[in-house]
């Protein structure tokens, strides 16, 4: 007499499993569900926080620093060379929907120019790294206006206001270190002296802006011309170059711009980066180290879930010790026993996902996404990208399955009649 | 039936050589069974009885596969099963083989029907075979009405009844019952041991334990077991 097939012995334990879940107490599934569910969000959402913290400053240098693509001048040079020819052949790209330009210099922002001071005491300045912009456009591209957190934003005719970044400013970045200036009592509508080597100039304090990426909040903008007439540049290079393209081809298209500003011989005159190369490498390695922490704190949750539903099944199986005994004594297949155990494993592995992925994905990215979690250098939101949060369910799954084929398997392989007797 | 007799076992359809059995416990050994020559034809209805402790329970776990024996052989339906597999015993038991419990041994989780669909079900019938065949055996035993009942739905004496349509839906060569009124009123097994009679007249074979003199006499012929051995014989 030869083993039932294979379709007989899963049909059976599929019938035997079916009739256990539906027949279980509603309370004591529940509980199970509830902690598969929360298992999985543990999975899903400790990870996703950690290596969001980073992805939401890698983002947000794209979104208002970077752009898509970056050209800046060459470590050797000074400006970008030929930037109207390349801003003419951006212009010619359908994909590129906004570009702008910035000259930048480093200057210094003297709050105490107009007094004068003690022998011993240390004027009100900080090194002002400089970006002449042209305002609107800037706002169009990046949303700067919207990180202004005091004053008002930059008007485009606004020759001598300026908007100064929130980490130049000590109450906005109280940092005290050496080698570390930021100007201290500082207010909107302060008048300032700036200073661009050899060449000063009067500003007005129009605003200060904190957008949480460092390429805004460690710089001072005013408007484009100027910064040339501070620089004394005579021609019309620039030195910073952003492009913007259409949001659901960027990632392709902006390796694409590259390679056509690559084949005019751009290069030579300019550094050319896609947002992904721009990006700082120690964003780039704590994101990994973030999301290896991750997946620890989550491969503990996965064992909990493991041990939870190997004593759940243990227990399950123990106390029906006896009816797998009497399965057995009127000829039901072991295996088919086990299977039984195993679908109830897959359903709890299954419906605790489930409903983990609609928390996840109806609920806690959407809400997460509208109410960032407020980092000092970084508006957290929630990654949790399909693909890994499938491997995670699938991984779940697999251990889910394991843990309970292990219990049901011992209590199956308990003699039949020591079984059925209770002995 | 003869005892006592090593004649040919395929004239059995139940057979047992020397067959004992004895438990250990720590370095208490305990000899239950201690010798039995048993031969049982297709078609008789025995009783087997004796007082407690004698060894019938234990008799009829090794002669009905849920338990192995110390040593000796068992001849079921001609086949030696002390060379088959669990594999092969389990599908044994399926295939050829009945219980009735003392405690009905039903599963909580399976209706009525369920409880006895599922073995037709591992035997390879289709789930609507498996039921039409599951309701007409309760109907036989008179519980028709009550298929979609869940077994603490049922009083005794019709888990009882559960228990002997599961026992008999695939027409088993062998029909074994331990104790089977062991926990139920006079009524209602009158009714069990009438079920019975009627199996038999119908040429199954059964194999009953029971202490209960009223209810052995149903029997064809009694074993009566003592100490272990096959002692006198009706």
């Amino acid at each position: 007499m030869k083993r039932k097939s294979q379709s007989i012995i899963y049909k059976v334990g599929f019938f035997l499993a079916t009739r256990q879940i539906r027949r279980a107490s509603k309370w004591t599934t529940a509980l199970i569900i509830a902690v598969m569910t929360l298992t999985f969000l543990n999975l899903v959402v400790v990870n996703g926080v950690l290596v969001g913290l980073i992805e939401s400053s890698v983002q947000a240098a794209r979104e208002r620093g970077t752009g898509d693509v970056v050209i800046t001048n060459l470590q050797q040079k000074s400006q970008i060379e030929r930037s109207e020819e390349i801003v003419q052949v951006l212009r010619g790209l359908p994909d590129v929907t906004y570009i702008t330009t910035k000259y930048t210099a480093s200057g210094v922002l003297n709050a105490d120019y107009r007094r004068k001071l003690s022998q011993n005491e240390v004027p009100n300045k900080a090194a002002a790294p400089l970006a002449g912009i042209d305002p609107s456009i800037e706002d169009q591209m990046f949303g700067l206006s919207k990180y202004v957190v005091e004053g008002s934003y930059l008007q485009n005719d606004d020759a001598d206001g300026v908007m100064i970044g929130a980490s130049l400013l000590y109450k906005y970045t109280p940092i005290e270190a050496a080698g570390f200036e930021s100007l201290r009592n500082v207010n909107i509508g302060d008048r300032l002296k700036l200073t661009v080597g050899k060449n000063s100039k009067e500003v007005i304090v129009r605003g200060f802006i904190k957008s949480k990426v460092d390429a805004n909040d460690f710089r001072v903008f005013m408007i484009g011309s100027e910064v040339r007439k501070l620089v004394g540049s005579t021609n019309t290079n620039v030195n910073e170059i952003s492009v913007k393209l259409r949001p659901e081809i960027a990632d392709a298209g902006a390796v694409r711009v590259k390679e056509i500003l690559l084949n005019n011989g751009f290069d030579e005159g300019a550094r050319i980066q896609t947002w992904k190369e721009a990006q700082p490498k120690f964003l780039q390695d704590i994101s990994n180290t973030f999301g290896l922490l991750g997946n620890m704190i989550g491969s503990i949750g996965l064992a909990v879930a493991s041990i939870t539903i190997f004593i759940v099944i243990f227990v399950n199986a123990l106390t029906r010790r006896k009816f797998i005994g009497i399965l057995k004594g009127i000829g039901i297949d072991p295996m088919s026993i086990e299977v039984s155990y195993i679908i109830q494993s897959i359903f709890y592995a299954v419906t605790g996902s489930a409903i983990g992925l609609a928390v996840l994905y109806g609920f806690l990215v959407p809400f997460v996404d509208a109410h960032p979690i407020n980092f000092p250098f970084s508006d957290g939101i929630l990654y949790a990208p399909v693909g890994g949060t499938m491997i995670r369910v699938v991984l779940l799954l697999l251990t889910t399955i394991i843990a309970g084929y292990i219990p049901a398997r011992m209590i199956v392989k308990k003699n039949t009649l020591d079984a059925i007797l209770g002995r | 039936m003869t005892t006592h007799n090593h004649k040919d076992v395929k004239e059995s359809i139940i057979a047992t050589r020397e067959l004992r059995k004895m438990f250990t416990d720590g370095d208490k050994i305990t000899h239950v069974l201690k010798g039995i020559d048993l031969d049982i034809r297709k078609g008789e209805f025995v009783a087997i009885m004796g007082r407690s402790g004698a060894g019938k329970s234990t008799l009829l776990y090794q002669i009905s596969l849920l338990d192995n024996p110390t040593s000796g052989d068992i001849y079921l339906d001609g086949h030696n099963i002390s060379s088959m597999s669990m594999v092969e015993k389990t599908n044994f038991r399926l295939e050829r083989l009945g219980y009735v419990f003392q405690d009905y041994a039903l599963l909580p989780d399976l209706t009525a029907r369920e409880n006895v669909a599922i073995p037709l079900i591992m035997q390879g019938k289709s789930q609507s075979e498996s039921n039409a065949i599951a309701d007409a055996t309760l109907e036989r035993v008179g519980l028709g009405h009550r298929v979609n009942n869940l077994p603490s739905k049922l009083s005794g004496g019709e888990q009882q009844r559960v228990s002997i349509a599961r026992a008999i839906a695939h027409n088993p060569a062998i029909l074994f019952a331990d104790e089977p009124t062991a926990n139920l009123d006079s009524e209602s097994s009158s009714t069990i041991l009438k079920i019975f009679q009627e199996l038999h007249n119908q040429g199954q074979t059964i194999v009953m334990v029971t202490h209960e003199d009223e209810y052995g006499r149903v029997a064809d012929r009694i074993i009566q077991l003592k100490d272990g051995q096959v002692g006198e014989e009706k």
